[in-house]
């Protein structure tokens, strides 16, 4: 086992990745010499040079639609988006054509091919530094989504993902980069991709989280153990898309009650599926009315510390949803 | 030394007798199958037509210098003409556009006018025009990283050169001198948009000396001068020597499409005029003059490219629907043999 943070998991896959396969290739703005504006692919551009770790124009269609192209020739490519807040440019390559490119040629074109970005606020960077907008491809037919919260999971997942046949948007929530550090197995460590995880069991109630949001609710059980005598579950979804609707209903079925975490606004988010999810499919279990705890409905993350904070989810606002579900 | 005897234009480019008689019969095919699908349309078998007529002789000499099931093809919906030089059959696009169960572009999924095909190397193509620029820029750039001899063509039209992926291809593709020929069929129209409201400066083929790379402007109407530009990409594409963009000036000889009258935008007199352009007759009378074509053989060829489509059209006709239970298949690799 090696302790590693999150950051470092990220590029351990992708380093172990490009060596098993000389198919996989990176490509995004500054991943080479600098190694990525966090540094995730760090010391790769001197390992396996320009033509695998390839620093392209500033132009997110092209990162997506070249990458796309490299898939159909063959080849596995990992993109990086800068940031998930400048994926729209990139957005028609990866609905248009990335979702749908093996149903619209019945299957005889697969695009085994990577988006990673870095999401999420808590890091200063107002409304373009900080979006979740992962609803946007939960929604997509066609497309995997994962987003992980430990190092263990980010190195696993990735592995997995750059291996999967199909396109893989993977969210890297960027507090979380270097948040802590933790053991990552030994070896050729892969997650599978459409697996949840049951973080910490409870009997009392569950809250279903991904990403940073693992480690807030995680915090936040604990103080409900300490403080209200509350044991919650925490299960962390891991991949958004497909859902591992087996985990979410078997922990709703051992608490009866549900609390959806993210980070991301409510209204359409992701958490709306994985509430009506169990709601028609764990209706007989519940005792509790199925509860979103979601940022709040403005366009983006305000920049002042207050605004920042204001709009964050964090532990202590998991234990105020969770008291309020649980007193029923 | 002798002095050497000129030479007629097609030998010059290194083309036979019996390749350029070959460019002809793929045009020839081309607009056979062309007119057989509108008819198609019109007896109510088939929903909606995307036309490549008065686009074939470029399509066909821009393809030709491509080598078959190496190189690569990311083309457009008015491609009938590339897609059959690059080896798709009058059955495959007369089967897809039927939509059939097997045809080999979708299984039925896609509508006409959406030529691809695994086995052929041609890139399966969407609805949003310009898109498919990037994929062929992403295959030339996988050829560049594994340094292997392949090189990319695709193709759109002059209004779809506008879109932005379109020039974050050109500009990625002319930074690391990619293997992949642009080939823009400026027809002069964008459904009803002409050129001058629809390219600054008018010429698109200026627009590659911005990104580094040669651009020229070619006669779409003259098939041996559309080819030698194309082997010369080819072949710069193949040197490492990087991109070219080839704007062909062609005709639109049709409507946009089935659901559009060109009338409502389009002067009678230009429409009239246009018949005295179309590339078949002129490539025709090339031939002829070249001492390659005669009127007999232009008949027996002719009379070849119908009774091909027939067969095409019977066969196609023949095959089975799409299986509706499959409908949810191919979504995700996953539980697929
Ligand atoms: C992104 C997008 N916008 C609009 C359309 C509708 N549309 C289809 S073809 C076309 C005109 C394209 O003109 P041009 O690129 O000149 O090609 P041509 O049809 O003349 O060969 C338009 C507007 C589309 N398919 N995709
Ligand atoms: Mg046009």
């Amino acid at each position: 086992m090696a302790e590693m943070n999150i950051l470092e998991a990220i590029r351990s896959a992708m380093d172990e990745e490009m060596e098993r396969d000389d198919r996989v290739m990176v490509l995004g703005e500054d991943v080479g010499k600098k190694g990525g504006v966090f540094g995730a692919t760090d010391g790769l551009f001197a390992k396996y040079g320009e033509k695998r770790v390839l620093d392209t124009p500033l132009t997110e269609g092209m990162i997506a639609g070249a990458a796309a192209g490299a898939a159909i020739y063959g080849l596995r490519p990992i993109a990086e988006m800068q940031f998930a807040d400048f994926v729209y440019p990139a957005f028609n390559q990866i609905v248009s054509e990335i979702s749908r490119m093996r149903y619209r040629s019945n299957g005889t074109f697969g695009l085994p091919m990577v988006i990673r970005m870095p999401y999420g606020g808590g890091v200063h960077g107002a409304l373009y530094h900080s979006q979740s907008n992962e609803a946007y491809f939960t929604s997509t037919v066609g497309l995997k989504v994962v987003a992980p919260g430990t190092p263990a999971d980010a190195k696993g997942l990735l592995k997995a993902s750059v291996r999967d046949p199909d396109p893989v948007m993977f969210f890297e929530h960027k507090k979380t980069y270097r948040l802590f550090k933790a053991d990552v197995p030994d070896g050729d460590h892969l997650v599978p991709i459409g697996s949840a995880e049951v973080a910490r069991p409870g009997k009392d109630l569950s809250i279903f989280c991904y990403g940073y949001m693992r480690t807030c609710a995680l915090e936040a059980a604990e103080t409900l153990a300490r403080e209200d005598g509350v044991e919650a579950e925490v299960v962390d979804l891991r991949t958004l898309r497909p859902l591992d609707r087996a985990t979410v209903l078997g922990s709703v079925e051992r608490t009866g009650k549900a609390l959806v975490v993210h980070e991301a606004n409510r209204f359409g988010g992701f958490g709306a599926e994985v509430a009506a999810t169990i709601a028609q499919d764990g209706f007989e279990h519940l005792d509790g009315p199925v509860t979103r705890l979601a940022g709040p409905e403005v366009p983006g993350v305000p920049y002042h510390h207050d605004l920042e904070e204001w709009f964050m989810i964090g532990p202590a606002k998991i234990v105020d949803a969770a008291r309020a579900l649980a007193a029923y | 030394m002798a002095e050497t005897q000129a030479q007629p234009r097609h030998a010059e480019l290194g083309l036979t007798d019996q390749d350029v008689l070959d460019m002809y019969r793929a045009m020839l095919l081309a607009r056979a199958v062309d007119e057989r699908m509108w008819l198609m349309q019109r007896a109510g078998k088939i929903a909606f037509i995307i036309s490549g007529q008065g686009h074939e002789g470029a399509q066909v000499a821009t393809t030709w210098p491509l080598r078959r099931n190496h190189d690569w093809l990311a083309p457009y919906y008015r491609s009938i003409a590339s897609a059959i030089t690059f080896g798709m059959t009058a059955e495959d696009i007369i089967t897809a556009h039927l939509a059939k169960g097997d045809d080999v572009s979708s299984g039925g999924r896609q509508m006409p006018g959406h030529y691809g095909g695994a086995p052929y190397n041609i890139v399966s193509l969407s609805s949003p025009v310009g898109t498919q620029v990037l994929h062929a820029v992403g295959i030339a750039m996988g050829a560049w990283a594994r340094g292997e001899d392949v090189v990319a063509l695709t193709s759109y039209g002059e209004g779809t050169a506008n879109q932005g992926e379109v020039h974050e291809a050109m500009n990625f593709a002319g930074v690391h001198r990619l293997p992949v020929i642009f080939v823009c069929e400026n027809n002069g129209y964008a459904i009803s948009v002409p050129l001058e409201k629809q390219v600054g400066g008018l010429s698109v083929a200026a627009r590659a000396q911005g990104y580094g790379f040669p651009g020229v402007t070619v006669d779409g109407d003259d098939p041996l001068a559309c080819y030698a530009a194309a082997k010369e990409a080819h072949e710069r594409g193949r040197r490492g020597d990087g991109p070219t963009l080839i704007e062909a000036r062609v005709v639109r000889l049709t409507s946009h499409s089935s659901d559009d009258d060109q009338r409502r935008y389009r002067d009678p007199a230009e429409v009239e005029a246009l018949k005295q352009q179309d590339p078949l007759v002129g490539f025709g009378r090339q031939l002829r003059e070249l001492g390659v074509l005669t009127d007999e053989l232009d008949q027996q060829l002719r009379a070849e490219a119908k009774a091909e489509i027939n067969e095409a059209s019977r066969r196609a006709e023949a095959r089975p629907e799409p299986d509706v239970s499959a409908a949810e298949r191919h979504v995700y690799a996953d539980g697929e043999a």
